[in-house]
């Protein structure tokens, strides 16, 4: 089978790679791209794991086709901490440090779908109630925490973000 | 000498309940040989894919690894959900512009094509097995396939268009809050993001919770085909589960819904063990139309999941129409259903019980249509 030549915006830089024509997102982004930040739990669209932002929507990207991302804009959990400081500290996004300081997670391997699916809620709501975050996140299972420091995490990060002014907001 | 083999928690009731082991030394295929002989069936159980750890050390493809004496061994067998979700299959990918070329795609690839919209169901298929085309055909940069246009005689919904942007069209919910709701119910925000209604319609599943709106909404189907354009009535869209009117190259490209006269609402309930993330064990919908007196004036009741189709019930619209509404009517519409219905036993739910359901929530459901046509908040 032919591979692909696909040209796509990955983390607002321009990038091109090669795909055989079924292979997933996910799978590109892991093995191709190496950026293994993007988890595959179950592969059915179920939990979550693999969230990634395509043109401003959450998605699954283990139901996505890499094919399919030609010439559009993805998101993946690698693009959302700034540049490390001259300090040499990492400027984690507002989400990542309240999960942090919320002890929000304990194995990790859904922490990079939340932090997308958050990304995205926040991206269109920024003062969600706890329902609305408890409903935003039913398609991301977590084993571990049992959502609830989750949840005071993202309604932490989505205050943090409101007060902050506009020239201190993250990209 | 012999070594020390920790058995993997999947295999111990084959072991006798044996947690630890000791095997003769030799390398890992000569542990799995002894292990099979003293445990007959621990070589096909263990499977061909799996990893090894010696003292820690992690191995993958180590059937050839030597294992020194006074080792300890584990074995890692491949997890299910690792390496079996590769889509398996060698389809080839088009992403057509237009109707025209999807059409022509899709004739000349026959049965051994499919059409690509959001993909939650499709992929899944694809990888589990249930199918392998050769072709797949993504809909999404066909402009017609993602129109949302409420018009001043009837809304145009593309086929590809996604519950998210359906959703986020505040007039298109103030006029069929019924059809959105139905819309938002499917799958997680992930899955919304990219699961169509045609698709959710093309599946064919006698639980889709769009389709029973639809039907209620009279929605029609326009189909594409190499001889041109049809149209079907949505109803009569899905014969059986997992099977549709579509033949050899047809593809469906929009719906039309017509704009409900005044004074009328549509509304869908379903039942789910859990809140979200979950499949209808059974559904309704109802579009109330009332009159200046507030009787019923109009009415359409459909339900879903517990028939092979979606299923319009006129029996329950007829013992609706005239009424006030009240407890008799709604009774004699619940009994319509519940008489129309014919649910399978399955893991979600015995039938009996998705009998009872369908009538509950059609009571339910018409009392929301009627208070969203009356105009009463909420």
């Amino acid at each position: 089978m032919t591979r692909m030549h696909i040209t796509t915006c990955l983390n607002g830089e321009e990038i091109d790679f090669l795909c055989e024509p079924h292979q997933s997102l996910l799978h590109v982004l892991r093995d191709e791209l190496k950026l293994t930040g993007t988890k595959e739990g179950c592969g059915t669209g179920d939990c979550g794991a693999c969230s990634v932002i395509l043109d401003g929507r959450l998605v699954n990207s283990c139901l996505t086709l890499a094919a399919e991302v030609q010439g559009r804009s993805v998101e993946t959990v690698e693009g959302v901490a700034g540049p490390v400081s001259q300090a040499g500290t990492v400027g984690l996004h507002p989400i990542q440090q309240k999960l942090l300081e919320h002890a929000a997670l304990q194995c990790g391997v859904c922490t990079p779908g939340i932090v997308m699916a958050v990304k995205a809620l926040l991206d269109r709501e920024p003062d969600p109630s706890e329902r609305e975050v408890r409903y935003w996140l039913a398609g991301n299972l977590c084993r571990c925490t049992g959502y609830d420091k989750i949840v005071r995490a993202v309604l932490d990060a989505a205050a943090e973000l409101r007060n902050l002014p506009e020239e201190r907001q993250p990209a | 000498m012999t070594c020390l083999v920790e058995i993997p928690t999947a295999l111990r009731a084959l072991c006798e309940g044996e947690l630890q082991v000791q095997v003769p030394v030799g390398n890992v295929r000569s542990i799995v040989r002894a292990l099979d002989e003293r445990f007959p069936g621990f070589r096909e159980q263990l499977g061909q894919s799996f990893a090894v750890a010696i003292d820690g050390e992690l191995i993958h493809d180590p059937w050839l690894e030597p294992v020194p004496a006074g080792t300890e061994l584990h074995f890692l067998p491949v997890i299910a959900g690792g390496q079996e979700t590769q889509v398996s299959v060698n389809a080839a990918y088009a992403a057509p512009e237009d109707v025209e070329a999807a059409v022509a795609l899709l004739a000349e690839a026959g049965s051994q094509g499919r059409v690509l919209a959001g993909g939650t169901d499709l992929i899944v298929q694809m990888r589990t097995g249930q199918c392998s085309p050769q072709l797949l055909v993504d809909v999404k940069r066909i402009p017609a396939l993602g129109v949302c246009e409420l018009g001043t005689e009837v809304l145009r919904l593309g086929a590809a268009l996604s519950s998210a942007v359906l959703r986020e069209q505040p007039e298109v919910r103030r006029v069929f809050p019924g059809l959105v709701e139905a819309a938002e119910l499917i799958g997680s925000e992930q899955v919304q993001g990219r699961a169509s209604l045609g698709g959710n319609l093309c599946n064919g599943s006698p639980a889709a919770d769009t389709v029973p709106a639809l039907i209620v909404a009279d929605a029609t189907c326009i189909v594409a085909g190499p001889t041109g354009m049809r149209e079907v009535p949505v109803a009569a869209f899905c014969t059986g589960p997992g099977e549709t009117v579509l033949g050899t190259g047809e593809l469906l490209v929009e719906l039309r819904v017509p704009r409900p006269p005044a004074r009328t609402s549509d509304a869908y309930l379903r039942f789910t063990p859990r809140s979200e993330m979950d499949i209808a064990v059974a559904g309704a919908a109802a579009r109330l139309e009332l009159g200046d007196d507030g009787r019923c004036r109009g009415a359409r009741v459909a339900i879903g999941a517990v028939a092979p189709t979606a299923l319009l019930v006129p029996e329950a619209a007829e013992a609706l129409v005239g009424s006030d509404l009240g407890e008799d009517a709604l009774e004699a519409a619940a009994a319509a259903v519940r008489a129309a219905s014919r649910p399978i036993d399955d893991v979600r739910a015995p039938a009996a019980f998705r009998t009872h359901l369908v009538g509950v929530l059609s009571k339910r459901v018409v009392r929301i249509a009627a208070s969203r046509a009356a105009g009463e908040p909420g």
